[in-house]
């Protein structure tokens, strides 16, 4: 993140500055910004210079916003950082090189500089003297160190900041001192400047307000983000239901990436003889080239089963919505809701996006108490016989029945004929096996059982399923 | 700032000029799309480009290659693409006939000598005759390394191709040079002008994108894309060319399955053309619409608002119903 990154591309410090807080910027609003990609864009930039601003910004969307999503926040954070005016005046900077100190010598100085500058200001107030004050107020922020501003918690302190680099002390003395000399003259001046540094402390609060959100937005989203994947789903608020479903379908098309296609796996030492003489036909059959055997490793086929009754059906929505994002990476999806009993629910998924789908799957059979036994009783009489030695089974819920017949018969059937089952249970594991709880009665039948309520979790099982293929 | 130029670009000054480059090889282009073509050709990069399919980015580059009057090298990318379909290939036929050809000489020159040795010590002083340049063949990444006056290389799709071979291009995308084992590194005397097309079929990797220029080619707004099928359909009516436009746009604002692009479009207009429509009427387009939508249950849904969009179209145009 560092400017010298930048202006070591060879001369280029006139530019570099004002682009360099702007990568900053960039990189706030969440745009991957490589060091590789700076150096592209300060020669960029050194190219068409400043004074063009479609071009500019059409230059530096080439160069530093690589996807859709990208160029939006791009578009946002480019507006709004040239809103500020920076290049209206001449984009001098020499003073922003020059002035640049160290953090340890920022409070001495910032005193010293409001000795010196506050003459300065109080003049500048009376006179309103707006372009030299704007400037000021720029100068002041930079030399605060306003880029590393994080939280909102810290808009006072640095309106604080920026007002006593400006000379604010000096200011009040001066009031105070025509306060003092009691004169009508100096009293009327001392209210009208009273009244312009209340205007000055309004903008410069408003001026860190907007860097606060050109510098420290994409760093709030991403710590949000990162708390969300590690939150309970069942505990989740409705505001932040938008932001997991694109949370779920980044972390879906991640996986779908690695694991879209058919691999092969090259068995080592084997030769395929066959493929060999095929492919050395050309030359009279010399083994030029050697073909070795290979292990497919396919696509899963998977078949779901999830527990939409009241305690589970958050964590359902997800890895239903997992599950569809994935498409392609999978062979075949089958999958199954059941509360009191089961249904397929494969045709709904497949028409409706996950969202809408899954309310009106909850309509159908949601929210009445399960029943284990009899949903996999259901499951026996319709769906056992497309269960093949390639399928994963699914299985998601908490394993309460309701003092029902846990039917645990099914469940061995199940796990002989299927390649694998995998249950995942969103309860702690010191829960299981606790009042009306049979997941320990079926853990006898899963090749897998774990716990999980988060989208990390979630992430985790689903890799694996992936990783191994069919 | 570079020291070899292609022919063409010698002169290029600034964007502007890009612009109306471009409009003579006939492809109506954007700033961006004229930024991008400028920013690549100073800064040497590459330029990924992508977005929907018939939005124009294949066109893109034959129009650069016709501008700048360089060959245009294309590559169609697909799954299982490799190095001995991208690069080169030893020309395996030519090698054994001519050792079979060359038998002879080869006793000639190795002589009487029984002792084993001997012979091999003579033959190692030939050289790799048959593993020189003469034995190989140059598949398109080669080809366009080793133009003389610099080329116009298009990697087409390069969202079909396997994620191996994308991180093969890479050498050849920053540095412009491959490295073959047997001969050693091939640089490119006039760096070639590289463009990347996709169509988001899947993400592409970090490192790719960072060697790129970025280019996003959405469907153009009304007011371009009229120019565009003025430009590709000549002679077409001025009310009859808003009016396709508009309907184009209001199809573009449903939520179908196949959004219809410009050159889709474009193949409408030619159609209207040789029907000497200059107004649109609903049958005609109930009975046109395969032309611009794809899928059945697009055209379905389509089809119930036919009325009002071909009412409105005429609106937008002027032309009274």
């Amino acid at each position: 993140m560092s400017g010298g990154l930048v202006s070591g591309a060879g001369g280029l410090a006139p530019a570099s500055e004002p682009l360099r807080r702007f990568l900053q910027v960039a990189r706030g609003a969440g745009l991957r910004v490589s060091a590789a990609e700076g150096i592209d864009a300060a020669q960029a930039v050194q190219m068409v210079g400043y004074s063009d601003r479609q071009l500019l910004k059409d230059t530096l969307g080439l160069v530093l916003a690589k996807t859709p999503d990208e160029k939006m926040l791009y578009h946002e954070a480019f507006e709004l950082y040239f809103k500020r005016d920076e290049f209206e005046g001449k984009p001098d900077d020499d003073r922003g090189e020059g002035g640049r100190r160290s953090p340890g010598s920022e409070a001495q100085g910032g005193e010293g500089q409001g000795g010196s500058g506050g003459k300065a200001l109080t003049q500048m107030l009376e006179d309103e003297d707006r372009v030299t004050l704007a400037t000021m107020v720029e100068q002041a922020a930079r030399d605060s160190g306003l880029e590393n501003i994080r939280f909102f918690t810290q808009k006072n302190l640095y309106a604080r900041r920026i007002m006593d680099r400006m000379g604010l002390r000096s200011v009040e003395r001066d009031i105070e001192s025509m306060r003092r000399e009691g004169t009508p003259e100096g009293l009327g001046r001392a209210q009208v400047l009273e009244g312009r540094l209340e205007q000055l402390r309004d903008s410069v609060r408003d001026f860190v307000e907007r860097n606060l959100i050109l510098f420290a937005k994409g760093e709030t989203e991403k710590f949000r983000e990162e708390l969300l994947k590690s939150a309970r789903l069942s505990n989740l608020e409705r505001r932040d239901m938008e932001r997991m479903r694109v949370l779920v379908r980044q972390m879906a098309k991640k996986l779908a990436a690695r694991y879209a296609k058919t691999r092969r796996r090259r068995l080592r030492g084997q030769l395929d003889i066959r493929r060999t003489m095929r492919r050395n036909m050309g030359w009279g059959g010399i083994p030029f080239i050697t073909v070795w055997k290979q292990k497919r490793i396919e696509k899963p086929r998977v078949m779901v089963l999830c527990d939409v009754s009241g305690s589970v059906s958050a964590m359902s929505q997800f890895l239903l919505m997992f599950l569809y994002a994935l498409n392609e990476a999978l062979k075949d999806i089958r999958s199954f809701a059941f509360a009191g009993s089961l249904i397929e629910v494969s045709d709904i998924l497949a028409k409706e996006p996950v969202e809408q789908a899954i309310t009106k799957i909850m309509e159908m059979i949601g929210y009445g108490s399960s029943n284990y036994g009899n949903s996999f009783a259901d499951f026996q009489d319709q769906f056992m016989d497309k269960v093949t030695n390639k399928t994963t089974v699914l299985i998601l819920g908490d394993a309460r029945g309701n003092r029902t017949d846990p039917r645990t018969e099914i469940m061995s059937e199940i796990a002989q004929r299927s390649k694998r089952v995998i249950w995942m249970n969103p309860e702690f594991r010191s829960a299981w096996g606790t009042g009306d709880s049979d997941m320990y009665r079926y853990a006898p039948f899963c090749n897998v059982l774990t716990v999980c309520n988060t989208l990390r979790h979630l992430e985790r099982v689903i890799e694996e399923i992936l990783e191994s293929g069919s | 700032m570079n020291d070899v130029l292609p022919p063409g670009l010698t002169a290029l000054q600034s964007v502007e000029q890009v612009d109306k480059g471009l409009a003579e090889a006939g492809y109506i282009s954007n700033s961006q799309i004229s930024t991008a073509i400028y920013m690549a050709h100073f800064l040497r990069k590459p330029i990924l480009v992508e977005g929907p399919a018939g939005v124009g980015k294949t066109e893109l580059a034959k129009s650069v290659a016709s501008w700048m009057k360089l060959p245009l090298i294309r590559m169609q990318c697909y799954e299982g693409l490799d190095e001995s379909k991208a690069l080169y290939e030893w020309k395996y036929g030519k090698q054994l006939l001519y050792t079979q050809i060359l038998k002879d000489k080869i006793n000639h020159v190795i002589g009487e000598g029984d002792n084993l040795n001997e012979a091999l010590d003579k033959l190692h002083a030939f050289g790799d005759i048959f593993f020189s340049k003469q034995f190989i063949e140059p598949r398109p990444l080669l080809r366009a390394l080793e133009e003389p006056g610099g080329a116009v290389l298009l990697i087409d799709e390069i969202d079909k191709s396997d994620q191996e071979f994308e991180a093969f291009l890479l050498e050849i995308l920053s540095d412009y040079q491959v490295t073959i084992p047997e001969i050693g590194t091939v640089e490119a005397i006039v760096p070639p002008i590289v463009l990347l097309t996709s169509n988001s079929t899947r993400d592409l990797g970090d490192a790719l994108k960072r060697r790129c220029l970025h280019l996003h080619i959405g469907f153009p707004d009304e007011k371009l894309e009229a120019k565009i099928i003025a430009s590709r359909v000549p002679g077409i009516d001025a009310s009859l060319l808003k009016q396709l436009v508009s309907f184009t746009g209001q199809l573009r604002a449903m939520d179908l399955k196949k959004l219809p692009s410009v050159s889709e479009t474009i193949d409408w207009a030619k159609i209207m053309v040789l029907l000497h429509t200059t107004v649109l009427d609903v049958d005609l387009v109930r009975d046109t619409l395969n032309v611009l939508l794809k899928f059945e249950a697009d055209i379905e849904a389509a089809g119930k608002q036919i009325a009002g969009m071909t009412h409105k179209a005429r609106q937008d145009a002027g032309v009274g119903a």
